[in-house]
Formats: C-alpha cells, sequence, structure tokens
C-alpha cells in the first residue's frame, strides 16, 4: 500500500504509523470524554484515519481510506483539516 | 540417449555434467534440468505425496507437479525445486525426494494397497481412537510417511538480496504478448520492466515452430528483447512475478545465478500493469494418468522443439484441441514415430489428420483414452464413440485437455474469475486498478491474436498514462486455420483417475466429498487438499471443479473457482527477510561513548534498539552483583558517571510551547523559571500514565523535553498529535534531538568537584546553581547544557554535550576524576539506586498505572486543563482500593524479594481473588544490606508496616516483607542539596 503524502509525494505505507479514526473531536468540555476515547465506528467503505509519517515529515494526515480495498482517495495535513 | 542429432536452443558443443540421484549424466547448455533428464532417458522422477506411486515429469513449466527435486546438499539445499524451471550448470547436483531407500525401490509405495483408507479426510477418520495417539502416534507417522523434500534443520547460509523498482509499465511474461506489450510502451517511451521466470525470453514461441514478422519464433523473440534493451527498458529474466498487492504494487523474485546472494525479492511499484502470463495445459482424467510416461502435449513439445529431447521411442497423442494435433505434426517432423492420435471430438482437423494419416499414424475420432497402462507406461486402452476398446502400445502419451488461461495473479486482490463458454475456462472479470490481462491470459490462445492483444493492451497503458502510442504495426503471425476453443471434457469416473498430481487427489476423493457435503469449492480444496500443495494447482484447479460440478450436476459456471492468494509461485522465508537476519534484524543503535564503554568493561544490555552499558565488571569481580554493588557504594561515596545519552531529548520551541506542554503534562510547565528543571508526568487521554522526564526552560520560547529510553519515539509521536491534530492553532514546534547530545548523569558527592575540573566556565557553588538549576554552558568552545537533577538521590548533574564530543567529553571526565575516585556505573547500578530512592521507571510505568497509583496524584493540576484530566477522574481509576506504590523490604536478611511474584495477606489462600497486587521492580540494596522491592499494593500507603507474602509460584519459596514508603535511603533527601 502507497500513501500519497501532501509533503513527501508518494511513499510506501511502511513509513507511516496509523492511529485510526480521524472522525473524533476532543470535547470542549468535561462531557463526552468516554466517546472520544473509547467509541468507533467500523465502517466497510471510506473511513478518515489518521496516519503519522513517522519516517518521513513527521506530519500527522488525515487519510481517506476505504477499508475494503484499501482505496485512498484522498490525504490532508492534519492541522489543516482540523482548522 | 533421447536427444536429437539436430535442432533445438541447445548447444550441443557445450555438455554440462551434473548428477541425478548420484548417477553422473551429462546434458547441454540451454537445458533445464528437467529437460536433461528427458535427454538421459530418466522417466521416473519422484514419488508422489501420499500413495508413493512412481512419477516422472508432465509438464515443461513453472505448473510442475511431479517433477520436485532437492537441490544440492546440506546446508544449502533446496529441497521442492521445480526441475522444470531449473538451468542446468555444470556440477549440479539433484536428488529425487519422498522415496526409500530409493527411488526405484520404495517401501512406502505399499501405500497405495491401502489407498481406500486414505481417501479424502481419511487422518479425520482413521485415526480418532485412542485421542491420545494423535499426538504421539498417528501425526507423526503420517507426517513421516506422506510429503515433499525435507528442509536440512540449518541455518540458511544463501544471502537474499532486496530491490525496489518504479515503472509505468510492468510486463508480465515475456511470451509473445508480453514482447508486444513492452515494445509498444518502451517505443512510446514508457519506463517498462519485463518479467519472465524463464532464463530465456520467447515463451510459447520458444516451444512451438510458429514465425513472427516473418523470423522463427526464438529469433523474433531474440531481436525484441534487443530492442527493449536499446530502449532502456529492464528486461528481468528468472523473475516470477509472484503477488499483486495494493497501490499497484508487486512483488518479485528472481534467481541470481553468479555470486553473491541467491535471490533477490523485487517490490515493483507499476503505474500499469499487462498480465501476459499465457495460459496452462490441463491434463486429461483416466485410469493411471499419472503413471511416467503420461505428460502435457504442450510440454512433449517444448522438450522436442527447444531442448531437441523426445520422452520415448513411440508416442500417443490424445487431445480435444487443435493444439495437440501440433504437436503430433511437430514429433513427425522430426522423425518421431507417433502411434496414434486420440481426437475426443467427432472430426478431427482436416489437414493436420490427412498428413498425420499419410504417415502412418493411426487417427481415432470420437475417442478418449481409458487406461494407461504399465507402472511404465507401455501402452494406452482406446475407447471410441461405439464402446470398443482398443489398445494402443506406447511409451509417452502427449494429452491435451485445453488451456486454461494464467489467471491467478489477477485474482489475487479478491477478485473471483468467471467462467467464459467460448473460451472453457475462467476469465479475470474484474482486475486490480492499472492491470489488464492480453493475450492467452485472456483467453486469446492464437499466436496472431495474441501478439495483437499484447500490442493493443501496451497501447492502452500508454493512452492510459495520457501518452500517444507510435505508429509502429503490431507483429503479425499467420492465424491458425480453426478456433482454439476447445469442447472440453469432464473427468472420467474412474479407478486411480488423478486430478491433483501433487498431493494424489483422485475423481474418487472429489465424488467422496461431494457425498460428504463438501460441495463447495473451497470446502472441496481444505477437504481434499485439492490445490493446495507447493504447486497450488495449477494444472489441477479446473479439473478438480470440473469434476465437483459433474458429481453435483451443476454447470462449472455455477460451481466457481477458489480464490488465489499470493505467492503464485512458492518464495523462501529467508527472501522475504532478505538482509534483516541475525544482527541486522533491526537497526542497532550505540552511544557516542559505546567504544570507551567496551573498554571499561562494559556488558551490554538492550533497550529498544539502543545497547545500554548495564554494568562494568573489573578484573577479578566473578559476578555481576559483585560489580553492581561496587558501582552503587562508590557513587554514594564518592562519584558515578552513567551515559544516560539514550534518554529521549525533545526540543520545543515557540511563544506557545508554554501552553503546549501545561496540555501534555499533569504538572504546570507556563510558570517554570528560565534556567530551570521540573520533572513533569504525561497521561495517555484515558488517564493511564504515558510516561514520565524532565523539562527544562532553557529560554522564554525554548523548552527541553526528555523521556524514557523506550517512550522517546511514542511520545514525540504525541507532542506532533497534539501540536498538529488537537491544536493547531498553537504556535510551537518541536523536533527530537536524541541523537544530537551525548547526555552524562555525574552523581555522588563529589559530583561538583569533578565537574567543577571539567571546564565548563560556570560558577556551580549550591547559591549560584541551587537544585533545579539549568543553564546553557560551554566545552572546549562546544555548545553544552547543564542541568542539576537526580535520579539516584545523590547531588548529581546531568551534563549534555553534542554527540560527536562524548566520547572526548567522557574521557576528560574521567582523566578529571582520577582523584576523586570516579566509576563508570551501568543500568543496573541506576535501576538499584532509583529503587532505593523509590522513583517509578519501566516497570511501575506500564500502561496500567495512574499517577494516583504512583504516589504522584498530587501533582495533577487543578486549575488547566491537560490530556488524561477528565477521564484520570474516574471513579475505577481513583479507588482507593487500587493497588498503589510501596516499599517491600525482606524480614529475612537471606530471603530475596523478586519482581513479578504476587502479594497476599497472611493466612490467605494463593488464590487470584486473594491477590493484593504484585512486586514490579526489585534489587539487593547495598546501603541497607537487604532485598528491597517497589511493589503496587491495594491500599498501599495506608498499610506500612504490615508483613505481606510474596507468592512466586514459579521461581521460588514464599518470602516475608514489610511494607513501607518507597523511599529507602536518605527520606529526606538531603544529599541532592549537598
Amino acid at each position: 500500500m502507497r500513501i500519497p503524502c501532501p509533503f513527501c509525494g508518494d511513499r510506501d505505507a511502511s513509513e507511516f504509523v496509523y492511529r485510526g479514526d480521524a472522525a473524533p473531536v476532543r470535547p470542549q468540555t468535561d462531557e463526552g470524554f468516554f466517546d472520544y476515547v473509547y467509541l468507533r465506528d467500523n465502517p466497510a467503505g471510506p473511513m478518515r484515519e489518521h496516519w503519522h509519517h513517522a519516517q518521513g515529515c513527521r506530519n500527522w494526515l488525515v487519510v481517506t481510506r476505504d477499508t475494503r480495498d484499501h482505496t485512498i482517495h484522498g490525504v490532508v495535513l492534519a492541522r489543516e483539516a482540523s482548522r | 540417449m533421447n536427444r536429437l542429432a539436430t535442432g533445438g536452443l541447445v548447444e550441443r558443443d557445450k555438455p554440462l555434467r551434473f548428477s541425478f540421484d548420484g548417477r553422473a549424466m551429462t546434458g547441454l547448455t540451454g537445458d533445464t534440468l528437467a529437460s536433461a533428464l528427458v535427454a538421459n532417458g530418466v522417466a521416473l522422477v519422484g514419488r508422489s505425496f501420499k500413495y508413493h506411486r512412481p512419477r516422472g515429469l508432465l509438464t515443461a513449466g513453472p505448473e510442475e507437479p511431479n517433477g520436485l527435486v532437492t537441490l544440492g546438499q546440506g546446508a544449502a539445499a533446496e529441497p521442492n525445486t521445480r526441475a522444470t524451471v531449473v538451468p542446468l550448470c555444470e556440477g549440479l547436483t539433484a536428488t529425487s525426494q519422498n522415496r526409500w531407500p530409493n527411488l526405484r525401490l520404495d517401501v512406502l509405495a505399499v501405500n497405495q494397497l491401502a489407498a481406500p483408507l486414505l481417501g479424502a479426510g481419511f487422518y479425520y477418520k482413521t485415526f480418532m481412537w485412542p485421542s491420545k495417539a494423535w499426538e504421539k502416534l498417528y501425526e507423526p507417522a503420517i507426517r513421516r510417511a506422506a510429503g515433499l523434500g525435507a528442509l536440512s534443520g540449518q541455518p540458511d547460509p544463501d544471502a537474499y538480496d532486496r530491490g525496489h523498482a518504479f515503472c509505468d509499465l510492468l510486463v508480465i511474461g515475456g511470451g509473445p504478448c508480453g514482447l508486444a506489450a513492452a515494445l509498444a510502451g518502451a517505443r512510446a517511451g514508457l519506463r517498462v520492466i519485463l518479467a519472465d521466470g524463464d532464463l530465456r525470453l520467447g515463451g510459447g514461441l520458444l516451444s512451438e515452430r510458429r514465425r513472427v514478422d516473418g523470423l522463427a519464433g526464438a529469433d523474433w523473440a531474440e531481436q525484441a528483447v534487443a530492442e527493449l534493451a536499446g530502449l532502456k527498458a529492464k528486461v528481468l529474466t528468472r523473475t516470477t512475478v509472484f503477488g499483486v498487492y495494493d497501490g499497484s504494487e508487486y512483488g518479485a523474485l528472481e534467481e541470481l545465478t553468479s555470486g553473491g546472494a541467491r535471490q533477490r525479492l523485487w517490490k515493483i511499484v507499476a503505474r500499469r500493469c499487462v498480465l501476459a502470463s499465457g495460459a496452462i495445459e490441463r491434463p486429461l482424467v483416466f485410469t493411471g494418468n499419472d503413471r511416467p510416461g503420461v505428460m502435457m502435449a504442450g510440454a512433449v513439445q517444448t522438450y522436442l522443439n527447444r531442448f531437441a529431447a523426445v520422452a520415448g521411442r513411440r508416442v500417443t497423442v490424445a487431445t480435444s484441441t487443435d493444439s495437440g494435433w501440433s504437436v503430433a505434426l511437430d514429433l513427425l517432423a522430426a522423425g518421431v514415430e507417433v502411434a496414434a492420435v486420440v481426437e475426443a471430438r467427432a472430426a478431427a482437423p482436416s489437414a493436420a489428420a490427412q498428413a498425420a494419416r499419410a504417415a502412418g499414424v493411426q487417427v481415432l475420432t470420437s475417442a478418449h483414452v481409458t487406461k494407461a497402462r504399465g507402472a511404465q507406461l507401455s501402452g494406452v486402452e482406446v475407447a471410441q464413440a461405439g464402446g470398443a476398446v482398443q489398445r494402443v502400445a506406447c511409451d509417452v502419451l502427449a494429452m491435451s485437455g485445453g488451456w486454461s488461461p494464467a489467471i491467478g495473479l489477477g485474482a489475487n486482490l479478491g477478485a473471483r474469475p468467471a467462467w467464459s463458454d467460448a473460451i472453457q475456462g475462467f476469465l479475470i472479470q474484474s482486475p486490480p486498478p492499472g492491470l489488464a490481462a492480453a493475450g492467452a491470459a485472456a483467453g486469446r490462445f492464437d499466436l496472431a491474436e495474441a501478439l495483437r492483444d499484447g500490442d493493443q493492451a501496451g497501447r492502452a497503458a500508454i493512452e492510459g498514462l495520457g501518452l500517444r502510442a507510435p505508429d509502429t504495426p503490431a507483429p503479425s503471425a499467420e492465424p491458425q486455420d480453426s478456433a482454439v476453443a476447445s469442447p472440453w471434457r469432464t473427468p472420467q469416473k474412474a479407478a486411480k483417475a488423478f486430478i491433483d498430481f501433487q498431493h494424489d487427489v483422485t475423481v474418487a476423493d472429489v465424488d467422496l466429498a461431494t457425498r460428504e457435503g463438501f460441495v463447495s469449492v473451497e470446502h472441496l480444496k481444505r477437504y481434499t487438499t485439492l490445490g493446495m500443495a507447493t504447486d497450488q494447482g495449477k494444472t489441477s484447479q479446473l479439473n478438480g471443479h470440473a469434476a465437483l460440478a459433474a458429481a453435483t450436476g451443476k454447470a462449472i459456471a455455477e460451481v466457481g473457482t477458489i480464490l488465489s492468494r499470493p505467492p503464485w509461485l512458492p518464495v523462501a522465508i529467508g527472501a522475504f527477510a532478505g538482509h534483516h537476519r541475525g544482527r541486522h534484524f533491526r537497526p542497532e543503535r550505540r552511544t557516542a561513548s559505546h567504544d570507551w564503554a567496551a573498554a571499561q568493561g562494559a556488558r551490554f544490555v538492550d533497550a529498544g534498539q539502543w545497547k545500554r552499558a548495564q554494568w562494568f565488571a573489573r578484573p577479578g569481580e566473578s559476578d555481576w552483583l559483585t560489580t553492581v554493588n561496587r558501582e552503587v557504594t562508590a557513587t554514594r561515596a564518592g562519584v558515578g558517571v552513567c551515559d544516560v545519552s539514550t534518554l529521549g531529548k525533545i526540543e520545543v520551541f515557540g511563544p506557545d510551547a508554554g501552553a503546549l506542554l501545561d496540555r501534555l503534562y499533569i504538572n504546570t510547565f507556563s510558570t517554570l523559571a528560565v534556567g530551570k528543571v521540573r520533572y513533569g508526568v504525561m497521561l495517555r487521554e484515558d488517564g493511564f500514565v504515558l510516561d514520565d522526564g524532565s523539562v527544562t526552560r532553557f529560554g522564554e520560547d525554548h523548552f527541553y523535553v526528555t523521556t524514557t529510553t523506550l517512550n522517546a519515539a511514542k511520545v514525540m509521536q504525541h507532542i506532533d498529535f497534539a501540536r498538529q491534530v488537537l491544536w493547531p492553532e498553537l504556535d510551537v514546534q518541536a523536533c527530537s534531538a536524541t541523537e544530537q547530545w551525548a547526555t552524562y548523569a555525574v552523581a555522588g558527592p563529589n559530583a561538583r568537584a569533578l565537574i567543577q575540573r571539567v571546564s565548563l566556565d560556570i560558577d556551580l557553588a549550591n547559591a549560584a546553581f541551587p537544585p533545579q538549576a539549568a543553564a546553557k554552558v560551554r566545552w572546549l568552545g562546544a555548545p553544552g547544557r547543564l542541568v542539576r537533577m537526580s535520579f539516584s538521590g545523590e547531588l548529581a548533574y546531568e551534563i549534555s554535550v553534542p554527540a560527536r564530543l562524548g566520547e572526548a567529553f567522557v574521557r576528560a571526565l574521567f582523566e578529571a576524576g582520577q582523584g576523586l575516585g570516579v566509576t563508570p556505573y551501568g543500568t543496573e547500578a541506576l535501576g538499584v539506586m532509583r529503587i532505593e530512592k523509590g522513583h517509578p521507571a519501566g516497570a511501575e510505568l506500564n500502561g496500567r498505572t495512574t499517577a494516583h497509583d504512583l504516589g504522584l496524584g498530587k501533582m495533577m493540576s487543578t486549575k488547566k486543563d491537560f490530556i488524561g484530566r477528565v477521564m484520570a477522574g474516574r471513579p475505577g481509576l481513583t479507588d482507593p482500593d487500587r493497588p498503589r506504590l510501596v516499599g517491600l523490604k525482606a524480614l529475612a536478611p537471606n530471603d530475596r524479594l523478586r519482581a513479578g511474584s504476587h502479594l497476599l495477606t497472611l493466612g490467605a489462600e494463593a488464590r487470584t481473588e486473594n491477590d493484593q497486587g504484585y512486586v514490579t521492580s526489585a534489587a539487593w540494596s547495598p546501603m541497607l544490606g537487604a532485598s528491597i522491592a517497589l511493589a503496587l499494593l491495594r491500599r498501599g500507603p495506608e498499610r506500612y508496616g504490615e508483613h505481606i507474602r510474596l507468592h512466586d509460584p514459579v521461581r521460588g519459596p514464599e518470602v516475608l516483607a514489610e511494607a513501607c514508603a518507597p523511599t529507602f535511603f536518605d527520606p529526606a533527601g538531603e544529599r541532592v542539596r549537598g
């Protein structure tokens, strides 16, 4: 599998570290932390995920990957995605 | 000898000597091991997997199920090597497999008598009682009796290389179709890689007597390869693409011949791929179809035309396609006697049949072979439409049941092949992105059609990449007279009619499986093991599924076929491992003063990838405890130096650096004064401790963070996540500096005196540089960092210098400290001293402890948010009944406390529900003269003074200890302030 890093270009997946679903947002108040920490959807289809280009530019990325066939539909820098 | 006097692509003036089962033989340059065996008249090459039936070569290509041999001997022996793909070389030694004492007389051939007991799933049924006997008796016996080659059992002495390649167009297969595709692509300027498992390119052109663009097939192929080389295309011979992976990645294995590595594993990223892997001929299924002498018609043709070798004197051809007839005509042209052509169809192709009859060949239509006679083929029985059976004497039967496109790779990513009535075979319906099958692999079997198709596939790739295809014409050949589609016969229901030659699966096995309900192709495969051997059913899959269709009364399109996973051909584990073996399994990280430490007698221990000095044994010290006790005592009495360069180091810069650290740590750093250091603890968002370390402020906008050795990368990632994902609005940068600094802890009452002797140009008096002070310093003109902090409980400093100066600095320290008794100490002494001081380390920061558990709860700020704050407040994590950090001291002076022991109250039975916690770290304290430990004990801090049992059912008897505060030495902390 290859991931097109917006900073480094098309790179081998072994350079990246997987974190998981990019959807949960850290709550602003004390409510909702349980869901944020523990509850995850497991969709069959496109999913926005956090990947860290640990062996490259060290950017956190939001990768949209189809969980059924690993097709990558898009990659953006996480810092830009969360703005 | 079975070698013809003329013809073939072998060099008769370059003989090669080799041996098979110890018999010396001679072959020719250009031979494969298989063709050399054919030329030497060797009909028997192996014994079958289950019944130990004698077997000969079935094919001439990589799909070979029978001709498996062991090459070489000793540790370098290569078992299960297909003789059909091994280029013959001088001195090659090959040995047959799965026979004892030898190939001709194989004792276990008696298995054939027990064949009725050894049907599908026999080991599930026959060896059921008593159950204990399975492991001890039945399984070992079955494993000994069945099988293929054996591994040497020794470490693999061969080296394996790794290659990475990128291209616009990967062409899999160097036959006419693949060459046409590669030529089209290379002519348009694409970066082309052409990979083929064979030593020589041309595929079927080397086997058949066909012409392309007016040239003999082999000559055209040679010319095409030369043109490709001129166009800078990469032509990989002896390279088999074995897998298609996500993201247009292809795995390939290259066999290397000269020096160095045995094989090279390629990872090829290709924007487009043409699968020109050709087709595999299907055997006919009848009684005794596995007898030596029964071969694929295409193989007989290959041995004849490419290698000028014939497996016998008198050949019968049995076919249901036109391709069988071309074999018969080639044999006649070469002067080989053809006894008969057994044609399954009602009408034979007229021109071919006429030529055959004219040469005196018996032509039988609407006929099929029902039985092969003789242990080594002596003749066949042929049944014709009316039921008349006749015998035909022959020593070779060339059979052709039509062709199956070799589409396995195309189905690697999960696409199920679909049946095509037109070609009587399975085709890829939805190939992986970027891949297209062409030629015979797409069911276009005729040469002229395959050339055109390959050219078109190449052009489609060019256009798909947005380029223009050149105007050069496609290579051309005379089309064959008639269509190739084969009216294909379902297997006969007959005794000992083999479908899977390599795993000894017969029609009867498929029938039995069907009767027992295994009617899905995937169940059939697993129950009968059809298609599960090293050849993965390349010759057997379709016949098996046809037999299943016949047994269940379905159409083969309904039965379907199995999914094909990588690898397409066997790949040695060593090839995947490549260079990553032994010491190269993973990188080894050494600190700047590693060599110096080694010269001081250091013994090293692994800490992640790092090598850390564990202790420094001196001459005369026979056990490690003596050494460690000396290091601790010397440090606490004088001064010790420990290399702590492996700690993770992170520079944090920016106006919001303090704000970020406040959110990362449970305690506050934005208020830390410049020139100060503070201990900090980080939680995970779930409230458990992630890591601990120090944070030093060197400037308003500059903090310097240290982490534990093992968590360095994880914490770096965590910080990056916080600043990039959680709070991108903060103006802060972070960068790992672990490898930039060499850091030494200097600890002990003489630490100040020692540091004063190396010129750091700084006032170290208590008033000027108190505990928790930090400063940028210079050593020999280079930048350095000095921090006054202590892990040992002594007066201590941590000094960092640029890594390149690490060794020079440590030498300077020891030179300066000669009169002060300076002693190097390792991680063991470091561990003893931190246990004596009750500092948590890796064993306590185990991912299951909270700050509260470790007695650090009071550090948690209530004035700010930080990662883990909310979840750390959950009732389960603040329950006073949780195991919490305490000290334990052995009651009896000779008792040894052991890490991992479980804690029990006096009198309680040793059961899980009575568990009170466990020992995390233990050490012999030379200062206390006792065995001490840190432990997590339920309600620990409330139980100081209580006697606790340490239960260790694995390593030793119970010992008694007293719970105490986890600070054994200098509890008031006076020494640090010294």
